[in-house]
């Protein structure tokens, strides 16, 4: 039977993740700055607080350290919590909260306490946001043991990972690329949960293997459409899960085409394309017929001028050149 | 400065429970002495914090706590473990770092937890606690629970943002948190004057329109009474309360304070208002204890410290094959 297809953006498909999550579980709720009365600073909770009330969809001062650890408390007291964070470079002010407790609680009472916690929150450029609301820092949160990150890219993801996430015992982060809300797409009517525990491989080739999440996969996808018209097959991975990285998924990709480059948007130095490198390098070193490489933003706090955040953040033709350069030799 | 808002606790309330206030605080003191020798015998190792002379704050407070209330306390929270009722035994094993330590030996003495008695940490970032507390009353306020969340901390977390705006989201959404500060007046080594430039603490709650009220935390009726009505307010208004207990630190802030900041003559004025030795007093004066009473006492839990510490001497390691596990739920993903 032909699955029925919807026609949706990426923020729609967010939004219909929330509405299935809050309707089948009443512990779920969604705190956060202007989630309510205004739908959300990027439209993403539009329409939820009349269809849940105030009480479920609540309006939070701006105190990301107090309504982050409120989530904490409130997993700890049976709740299932999801925090939306303005954007990632805000959640800083919460970092004492979801490092030193949110991921320690487990760890630090010897397994007595569990933290059910969801966070969201808007990450990465190409808005000209500039220096203090463009930043890729979910690579840096994927260093912390004790929590998940997860990075949807695509609509199906977008819808579906809210709910595996909510279902998970342990604090998770989802990390929304801001660029992606306005994505057009298809999504079938049947979406639902996915896995959040494996990557996935997007496009099948022979010649190089092509790792990227978030809105660079979608720039690595179009990469591997230009760089197939002169003859080179690429396996595009989409990392989905940057902790704990499911290494299998691009050891075996590397085994297959024995080239990989990295695409991050993070700044490259202690980037987790630097983590992906080390893996492949330690598991999978001679299976390579090249260097593995790494595309990542430039590492300057991100300028305003459009010509400027362009120079700075990973694009098609640099990914197209790479890959040339690495099958050429 | 305020004056006092409560009352001094001068009617005991009754011998039974005078009684066990003293048998409460005896037991702290004199399970954090060991606790100090077993430091310098480097059984125990880390930080130690010890609460010696603070004790009426946290035997007083619990009091007015039910079986179903939580409580969040700080690293200095051996007195707060121990009147909410786990055993010493428990928490002797966690300094020893042994696995039959309430945490498997995982948080040490600034991080003892308890599913039983509801307690949440032994938070050592200062003012960390806060906004788990102010969580912790929401989950009770959205599932129509009637508990309190009690939520101890000192007076040098009201200068983190994290105090404001937990005080701010309680008052805001009017949740049942029992803020207790335990004013010591040094902030580890800075004294309160010289870390606020507001020494009234009461007026930094009630500028978020929370009630307070201020007491000798030197007395453990007084506590004991304050902290009742303050818990009764906050059940009946389902709303914060901020409560300031008035107390001092006998001890270096722990084992490796020098103890420069603060003159003898101002340590011994405090130690003079032990909370102990003047319940021991008044005890006396009503005749409801006695010297060979206040021996069997000591000597009841010297045999209860005397166990505890055995029984973290025999408690075993954990294994190092278990480095990894409560990282996550599900123990594999790392």
């Amino acid at each position: 039977m032909e699955q029925q297809l919807r026609k949706m953006n990426y923020r729609d498909a967010l939004n219909e993740g929330l509405r299935e999550a809050l309707q089948k579980d009443e512990r779920v709720f969604l705190m956060g700055e202007d989630v309510g009365r205004y739908g959300g600073c990027f439209a993403v909770s539009k329409g939820l607080l009349d269809e849940f009330g105030p009480e479920r969809i609540r309006d939070t001062p701006l105190s990301e350290s107090a309504f982050t650890g409120a989530g904490i408390g409130a997993a700890l007291g049976g709740m299932r919590p999801i925090v939306e964070i303005m954007t990632v470079n805000f959640s800083l002010l919460a970092l004492d909260q979801i490092m030193n407790n949110a991921a320690t609680y487990l760890h630090m009472s010897g397994g007595l306490f569990n933290v059910p916690l969801v966070i969201r929150m808007a990450t990465g450029g190409g808005k000209q946001l500039a220096a203090q609301h463009s930043h890729s820092l979910e690579g840096w949160y994927a260093h912390i043991p004790g929590i998940k990150v997860l990075c949807p890219a695509t609509l199906e993801d977008a819808r579906g990972m809210l709910w595996s996430a909510l279902l998970d015992p342990d604090p998770v982060l989802i990390f929304e690329p801001a660029v992606l809300y306005p994505m057009e797409g298809e999504l079938s009517a049947d979406a639902g949960p996915v896995a959040i525990d494996q990557a996935k491989l997007l496009r099948e080739g022979k010649d190089l293997t092509l790792i990227s999440y978030g809105s660079c996969l979608h720039k690595c996808l179009e990469a591997a459409s230009i760089l197939a018209e002169e003859g080179i097959e690429t396996d595009v991975i989409d990392l989905r899960t940057l902790r704990p990285l499911d290494d299998e998924s691009f050891l075996a990709s590397v085994a297959k085409t024995h080239r990989a480059l990295i695409v991050d948007e993070g700044w490259r130095s202690g980037s987790l394309a630097a983590e992906v490198s080390a893996r492949i390098m330690e598991q999978a070193f001679y299976q390579l017929d090249a260097p593995v490489e790494r595309i990542c933003t430039a590492e300057v706090p991100m300028p305003y001028a459009k010509h400027m955040e362009e120079a700075a953040l990973p694009q098609v033709s640099s990914i197209v050149a790479t890959a040339r350069r690495m099958i050429d030799g | 400065m305020t004056t006092m808002t409560s009352k001094p606790g001068q009617a005991l309330v009754n011998r039974e429970q005078s009684l066990h206030f003293l048998r409460q605080m005896l037991r702290i003191r004199r399970f954090e002495e060991k606790s100090a020798e077993l430091y310098s015998a480097m059984k125990i190792r880390g930080f130690l914090h010890l609460y010696i002379g603070e004790e009426a704050v946290a035997v007083g407070v619990t009091e007015a706590l039910g079986s179903d209330d939580a409580v969040v306390a700080t690293y200095r929270e051996h007195g707060h473990a121990m009147s909410r009722g786990m055993s010493m035994a428990a928490i002797m094993a966690e300094m020893y770092g042994k696995i039959d330590g309430c945490c498997r030996g995982r948080g040490g003495s600034m991080h003892l937890f308890d599913v039983e008695h509801r307690l949440y940490g032994g938070n050592a970032i200062v003012a960390g606690g806060l906004p788990v507390a102010v969580g912790l009353a929401l989950a009770d306020q959205m599932q129509n629970k009637k508990s309190v969340t009690c939520c101890c901390f000192g007076e040098g977390a009201m200068a983190e943002g994290e105090f404001h705006e937990a005080m701010n989201l309680a008052a805001l959404w009017q949740l049942p948190v029992l803020f207790v500060c335990e004013n010591n007046f040094y902030a580890m080594g800075t004294a309160l004057q010289l870390s606020e430039s507001v020494v009234d603490l009461t007026s930094k709650a009630a500028a978020y329109a929370v009630p307070t009220a201020t007491v000798d935390g030197m007395d453990v009726i007084a506590v004991a009474e304050a902290a009742e009505k303050a818990s009764d307010t906050v059940r009946e208004t389902g709303g914060p309360f901020f409560l300031e207990c008035r107390t001092y630190r006998f001890r270096p802030h722990s084992m490796f304070d020098p103890g420069l900041y603060r003159s003898r003559q101002e340590v011994e004025g405090w130690k003079q208002r032990c909370p102990i030795i003047s319940l021991i007093r008044r005890l006396k004066d009503k005749g409801w204890i006695d010297d060979p009473g206040l021996e069997r006492l000591e000597g009841e839990i010297a045999t209860e410290i005397d166990s505890a510490v055995d029984f973290a001497e025999q408690s075993e390691w954990e294994s190092v094959e278990d480095l990894t596990r409560f990282v996550y739920s599900d123990a594999g993903a790392n």
